[in-house]
């Protein structure tokens, strides 16, 4: 991503933030329609499941993570498909892999130096994730060593507390800081949808991120007990949509959590194509945070080769 | 398109539905089709026959029989003789003919569903996802009205034989709008699918068949409009049941006019979409397309126009542009398409011709430069700006896909412009602000208003138009009234009529010198008493010689008391509390004065004294009745299958004309007047021709009873110079029919189509406040 091309962020603005509106019924039948209207099938469905491979965050985000294990997603982050599969569809093997690996910070190194010399990315949860009660000074501590040790993208949460008390200065100044403390690595910002009070909230603090400088607006920790659904993803897909036509800064999206499915990902990338365009679906812009996402599409990308329903001990394992 | 390429482009790909079986389903039945008549199929005797095609290809998908004299005589004589079977059968056994048809819908339903989109040119993905699955429920849910007909409509029987002639918009769902209710109060039906559109009629006859609905009970006659002719002119037809354009539901109420024939119209309608500045503007765009881009705007409740708050309407045509210009339009069997075809070349023209207008009158027309397929027959999503009220697109049905917007100040601006139409089927309301959408909603004149939504239709929330839009409901409890009638049907209202000829008038102007003070009534207009137009009185007479004089009103004065009642529309949303007050009021000063109405009616009748006092008596008592209820007829909560809630508002009609019956003067005054009053109506009342005083006497009551001005006007005189005018006049919203000729007021009432009910004096107490209202669907989903 050329440095030239990130959001540079603008002054807190309430007045866009106090004019939102969002109704959730009429998002949820859009949400409803929206993968009928748009399905994709045979070799659109290929390409585009292959697409959203290239879209993944491959996340483990686990108590008992360790080098090794992380060291085998870091692998498979850039080996993602068997060869044999890429070659039948004319593809060079270096077309397809994940956008990154994300892990929490103790993991960073490990991730960083497996995927160095790929275009397989380092991503670390930061800032107390998932629940972000730590100190603000401790955030930004955590931040800056996670880039030290090799992260080139950072996944903050924002303080829930901010947002449902509508506190918008202080969730401005929290992104901002982070947002420095990054420096070259981009900022994602983890709303925790789920744990917020209303859509209009998530359409609300999606606009403060992207005016404090966020990269990324992201929708779930997947922690959360309701994850990435679509009527949440509709609202800050538009909100990006609205603050790319009012500022001219192009925010990239992350639903995750729960999205497991290589139908699922279609739909994303159909909404994303639907409301914001084809540049949108672009990795510099798009992203989904999964893990067993890939495992699903495998399956499927065979089904569609060979015509027979595949298993999962046929591909290479994570 | 090789994946690697795919893989760079992202682009959409086809998404195409297989049409395998409703191939094998064409071949097995075609390539000519019969019909279905006494539960056999037949051709035409005539042999006459006309094409069917897919718009989207052009393609012939078989012959249609083209239905004459014999075939529908045959139809009418079927469901005439199973008539007395089917409505006889307990309604348990109607409901089990009602669910089997509804489960035999859902296990065809792909059948269906490609059948209809092959013959009609709309998206798979809409008759898949919208018609079939709504015709389903619309079966299952009158399956049930069928089970509790007898607990729920106690007093009610079926209207007999119903011919129901049904557009190419929606042909499934129609064809269940119409025979699912008709079915589970017990009629029969001859029905006729439109000529363009008739396949999926005849499948829906095989499933009729397949669940061994007894033969006659539905038949299914196809055809043109002389066919459809046909059936609505026949004379042992007993109610008709007409969803089409507002042109053909004139003539129709023409043809039917005079016939006796029970008559339900949905016709056209140009729908006011309401967007305000505190709106979710992204998914008030995403209602548009439901609204306007939905069965490519062929739709009679379509938003076809759009009023958006001025303060954000540069913005939000912005977003429409880009939002339509990605809306995909190809062939309907693509499952990922967004528009289909137009059902034929003809209305294709039609719709080209008016966006021709609209630019020829100034108006800016934009599409976007989607390509459309090479061949079939389409036309790209149309947007008009800079259009007013005063445009041709803008007041005319262009049934296409084609969105008129204008721009609005105020919310009271939005209503006013919302309102100028002669339609007055739908609404949508778009703001985030409960007050503004609510009041909004219950100010625009349209059977269903949906508040942060469009299109939204369940079995059991009634459908249908105020104005020239038609009138009937179809869905619901509402909409089962359509196809039933109170099994009392008097013989009463026609022996007043005769009564009432018997009495001769004078028309003369002569006085008699009395033994009080001249006290020559005159008309009661906007609140005042107003000298006769044209300056003529008449005596009236009773048996004795005259007892009065009365002005002798002509249209001049008509016009005046409707225009007077027009103003006085503010009585409607007067609340019911104080309605009530001021009927009970008015009851009170009658009563004071029972001695003087007695003897007026003894002296005008010759009914005895005890008689007369009886009368007053009954009054009385009858203001008490309407009164009362002016705070009791509640609307309804609707359970449906949105999330959200669904008020039925029983809303007055507006501006009503009624002629009052001769026998028992003030209480057959009484009996009409006061329910409209208590619903909140205007009215324009018309005292018995022969024995008028009794109504004119009550000038003084309503001046002291604090009743506004304009919301009850009185016009005496011979009701034949002046009754026509009232019921041509389009500012009338309905007539009551208690005496003189209905038939001539519904042929003169056909300008507007108003509603027109031959009163029935014994009706039930929900029979007159159901003559007196119309329902308001106002669907209301929420959620956070």
């Amino acid at each position: 991503m050329a440095a030239e091309s990130r959001n540079r962020g603008t002054p807190l603005d309430l007045e866009v933030i106090n004019s939102i509106r969002i109704n959730r019924s009429a998002l949820e039948r859009r949400a409803s329609s929206l993968p009928k209207r748009r399905a994709v099938k045979s070799d659109w469905q290929v390409a585009w499941m292959l697409h959203a491979i290239r879209c993944i965050d491959l996340t483990t985000l686990a108590g008992d993570d360790t080098p090794g294990r992380v060291l085998r997603i870091s692998q498979k982050a850039i080996r993602p498909i068997r060869t044999d599969l890429l070659s039948a569809l004319d593809l060079d093997v270096n077309t397809i892999h994940c956008a990154s690996v994300c892990v929490y910070h103790n993991m960073v190194e490990t991730v960083s130096k497996s995927v160095q010399g790929s275009p397989v990315g380092t991503c670390a949860v930061s800032t107390g994730f998932p629940a972000g009660h730590i100190p603000h000074h401790q955030k930004l501590e955590q931040i800056e060593a996670s880039v030290a040790a090799g992260a080139d993208e950072i996944d903050i949460v924002v303080s829930r507390s901010n947002v449902l008390r509508n506190d918008w200065q202080a969730l401005y100044d929290e992104v901002k800081d982070f947002r420095h403390s990054c420096g070259d690595a981009h900022l994602k910002t983890i709303l925790a949808t789920g744990e917020l009070a209303s859509l209009k909230q998530v359409a609300q603090a999606s606009q403060v991120c992207m005016m404090a400088g966020a990269d990324f607006i992201k929708t779930s920790t997947g922690k959360e007990s309701v994850n990435a659904t679509l009527p949440v993803g509709l609202v800050m897909a538009r909100a990006i949509r609205d603050f790319y036509e009012r500022t001219g800064n192009k925010v990239g999206f992350k639903p995750a959590g729960g999205i497991s499915k290589a139908k699922d990902a279609v739909t994303w990338l159909a909404m994303m194509k639907e409301e914001l365009g084809e540049e949108w679906m672009r990795p510099n812009l798009f992203r989904i945070g999964a893990s067993s996402l890939l495992g699903d599409i495998e399956r499927q990308l065979e089904f569609h080769l060979s015509g027979h329903y595949s298993a999962a001990n046929r591909h290479p394992m994570a | 398109m090789a994946v690697k390429e795919i893989l760079e482009s992202l682009d959409w790909g086809p998404a195409p539905e297989s049409d395998k079986f409703a191939r094998e389903w064409l071949d097995q039945h075609g390539p000519s089709f019969g019909m279905y008549i006494n539960g056999q199929w037949v051709t035409p005797e005539s042999g006459d026959n006309f094409e069917s095609f897919n718009p989207a290809t052009g393609e012939l998908l078989g012959t249609i029989s083209q239905a004459g004299d014999s075939e529908v005589n045959s139809a009418v004589a079927a469901a005439r003789a199973a008539l007395p079977g089917w409505s006889s059968s307990p309604g348990h056994v109607r409901a089990r003919y009602l669910y089997a048809i509804a489960r035999q819908v859902q296990k065809h339903h792909r059948l269906l569903a490609v059948i209809e989109t092959l013959d009609n040119g709309k998206p798979i993905r809409e008759t898949r996802d919208a018609d079939v699955p709504l015709v389903a429920r619309h079966f299952y849910h009158h399956a049930g009205w069928a089970q509790l007909f007898d607990e729920t409509f106690p007093g009610y029987g079926p209207v007999g034989v119903c011919g129901q002639v049904i557009p190419w918009n929606f042909p499934l769902l129609m064809l269940a709008w119409k025979i699912a209710p008709a079915l589970a109060a017990g009629n029969t039906v001859v029905l006729k699918p439109a000529e363009f559109t008739s396949i999926s009629a005849l499948v829906f006859a095989e499933i009729c068949n397949s669940v061994g609905l007894p033969p006659g009970v539905v038949n299914i006659v196809t055809g043109d409009g002389k066919t459809g002719a046909l059936i609505t002119e026949h004379d042992d037809i007993d109610k008709v049941a007409f969803t089409g354009s507002t042109e053909v539901g004139r003539i129709i109420r023409k043809a039917t006019a005079g016939s006796g024939k029970a008559l339900t119209l949905e016709l056209g309608g140009k729908s006011p979409f309401i967007v305000f500045e505190d709106a979710d503007i992204d998914s008030a765009i995403e209602g548009l397309v439901n609204a306007i881009w939905f069965n490519q705007g062929q739709v009679c409740c379509a938003g076809s126009r759009l009023l958006v708050q001025e303060s954000i309407a540069e913005r939000f045509h912005e977003k429409l542009r880009s939002r339509m210009a990605k809306l995909r339009i190809g062939n309907p069997m693509n499952k990922a398409i967004d528009m289909g075809a137009i059902v034929d070349e003809s209305q294709r023209k039609t719709i080209e011709d008016l966006c021709k207008l609209g630019c020829d009158e100034g108006g800016e027309m934009w599409q976007p430069s989607t390509e459309l397929p090479d061949k079939g027959c389409f036309f790209p999503p149309t947007l008009f700006t800079n259009v007013s009220p005063s445009s041709t697109i803008v007041q005319e049905e262009v049934f296409g896909p084609v969105l008129v917007s204008l721009t609005f100040r105020n919310h009271k601006e939005a209503i006013s412009l919302a309102n100028n139409t002669r339609y007055g089927l739908a609404g949508s309301v778009w703001s985030q602000d409960i007050d503004t959408a609510l009041e909004v909603a219950r100010s625009i004149r349209a059977g269903a208003i949906w508040v942060n939504c469009t299109n939204q239709f369940d079995a059991n929330a009634g459908f249908g138009g105020y104005r020239e839009s038609g009138f009937g409901r179809e869905g619901g409890r509402e909409g089962m009234h359509a196809y039933m009638r109170p099994l009392s049907n008097g013989t009463k209202t026609e022996k007043m009529e005769s009564r009432g000829e018997q009495k001769s008038v004078t028309k003369s102007s002569s006085s008699n010198a009395t033994e009080s003070v001249d006290r020559t009534a005159k008309m009661y207009i906007g609140g005042k008493q107003k000298r006769p137009d044209g300056g003529y009185t008449m005596d009236v007479t009773g048996p004795s010689g005259t007892v009065g004089q009365v002005g002798r009103g002509n249209r001049k004065d008509i016009r005046d008391a409707v225009e007077a009642a027009s103003g006085a529309t503010k009585w409607a949303t007067t609340n019911a509390h104080t309605r009530s007050q001021i009927l009970y009021y008015i009851a009170e000063n009658l009563e004071q004065r029972s001695a003087e109405f007695a003897a007026r009616i003894s002296a005008m009748t010759g009914s005895t004294t005890a008689q007369a006092e009886s009368e007053v008596a009954d009054a009385v008592s009858e203001w008490f009745r309407w009164a009362a209820w002016a705070d009791k007829y509640d609307g309804a909560v609707h359970e449906t299958t949105m999330h959200g809630l669904v008020l039925a508002l029983n809303e007055p009609l507006g501006v009503v004309g009624v002629t009052c019956p001769d026998e028992r003067p003030l209480f057959g005054f009484t009996r009409l007047v006061a329910p409209l009053l208590a619903m909140g109506n205007s009215v324009i009342a018309v005292p018995s021709e022969s024995n008028p005083l009794a109504a004119t006497d009550l000038y003084q009551v309503l001046e002291t009873s604090d009743l506004p001005a304009g919301v009850l006007n009185i016009v005496t005189g011979i009701h034949s110079e002046f009754v026509p005018a009232l019921a041509a006049h389009d500012g009338v919203d309905s007539m009551w029919v208690g005496v003189g000729d209905v038939d001539e007021v519904q042929i003169a009432s056909v300008s507007n189509m108003k509603r027109v009910w031959k009163v029935n004096m014994d009706a039930s107490g929900d029979e007159y406040l159901r003559q007196s209202t119309h329902v308001k669907n106002i669907w209301l989903p929420h959620g956070v």
